[in-house]
């Protein structure tokens, strides 16, 4: 260890608030990046997933016509 | 040798590939980067000129050394980009443009808080802070520009030139500390000579270094799989991916 106590860790000689910004700065920005950029990545996941069942839907809807010579299946409200 | 470049350049290839890795850099980054984070702290020696203020070269060089080797990285990708066409290359550009953008700003803050109890000051326009600042607005150029094109390709290319343009400033920030006459201290790591500080204190620096490596290359991979799930929607592998729930 460098210093006595962990006051004198804390206090740095006097430098101590110098160097406890810099650190808290570097490990909030750095985390907060690392936290966007994986939020990021899901979200974009969550889209393309709603995006592929919307057009799964669509296109079993395509296949089956809504309304045939025999039954409408349009909603009539 | 076609066949690998062909490889490289293939979305979904480097999607496992950066998938595998992830955990790996992700751990092993962090684990470097607070060892030499803890190590430079607490078990340093003090500087017998600025005291315990100097504990901030801990990040301050790993910040400012990623900010410009990101740049570096940035127009080799750039060159590929406009000689290859290869689409990776340029995925990677916009992914790791904001990361450079965070490094080159705690470089900057990091290196005014060190400065005021070592030179009395926050600022000054110095050749090193100055070329840091150009950096900077480099940065936030490409990400801007990139943002203004709504052309996948002619932004692709616009920001690579953008990219190429700057890479001029890396040897200004480089040999600014001997051009110039500045208050900003020489390198602290140099290639071909010994460091002159103790190796109690360069050893952890260089594990901190590294550790911001690690962490970077795992931001650059996640980043870029989140670019590539963008572009290739359309495709076969990815609806299967996203489907699977599997990341």
């Amino acid at each position: 260890m460098a210093f006595d106590s962990l006051s004198a860790f804390i206090a740095m000689e006097g430098h101590g608030p110098y160097v406890w910004t810099c650190y808290g700065v570097f490990f909030l920005l750095l985390a907060g990046l690392m936290v966007w950029s994986r939020h990021r990545r899901s979200v974009m996941m969550e889209a393309c997933r709603r995006n592929y069942e919307r057009q799964d839907q669509g296109q079993q809807r395509a296949a089956k016509p809504a309304a045939t010579f025999t039954r409408v299946e349009v909603s009539q409200d | 040798m076609w066949q690998l470049f062909h490889k490289l350049g293939s979305p979904k290839w480097f999607y496992g590939i950066a998938t595998r890795l992830m955990p790996w850099l992700l751990v092993g980054g962090a684990l470097l980067l607070l060892a030499g984070i803890v190590w430079g702290l607490a078990f340093a020696p003090k500087d017998y000129l600025q005291g315990n203020s100097y504990r901030i070269i801990f990040i301050h060089v790993p910040t400012a050394f990623l900010a410009q080797s990101v740049y570096i990285m940035m127009a080799v990708a750039a060159v590929v980009t406009l000689v290859w066409r290869m689409k990776l290359a340029d995925v990677f550009v916009k992914a790791v443009a904001p990361v450079g953008l965070v490094l080159t700003f705690l470089a900057l803050f990091t290196g005014a808080v060190w400065g005021k109890p070592t030179w009395g000051t926050w600022w000054i326009w110095d050749a090193r802070l100055t070329s840091m600042l150009i950096l900077l607005f480099l940065y936030g150029g490409v990400i801007a520009l990139d943002r203004a094109i709504n052309d996948e390709k002619s932004a692709a290319r616009a920001v690579a030139v953008l990219v190429l343009v700057g890479v001029v400033n890396i040897p200004i920030i480089k040999y600014s500390v001997e051009w110039w006459n500045t208050l900003h201290q020489p390198a602290t790591f140099k290639l071909t000579e010994k460091p002159s500080m103790p190796a109690e204190m360069w050893v952890p620096l260089l594990l901190s270094v590294l550790g911001l490596y690690l962490i970077f290359g795992w931001l650059a991979c996640l980043r870029m799989q989140t670019e590539i799930i963008a572009r290739e929607q359309r495709t076969r592998w990815v609806k299967d991916l996203v489907m699977a729930g599997r990341h």
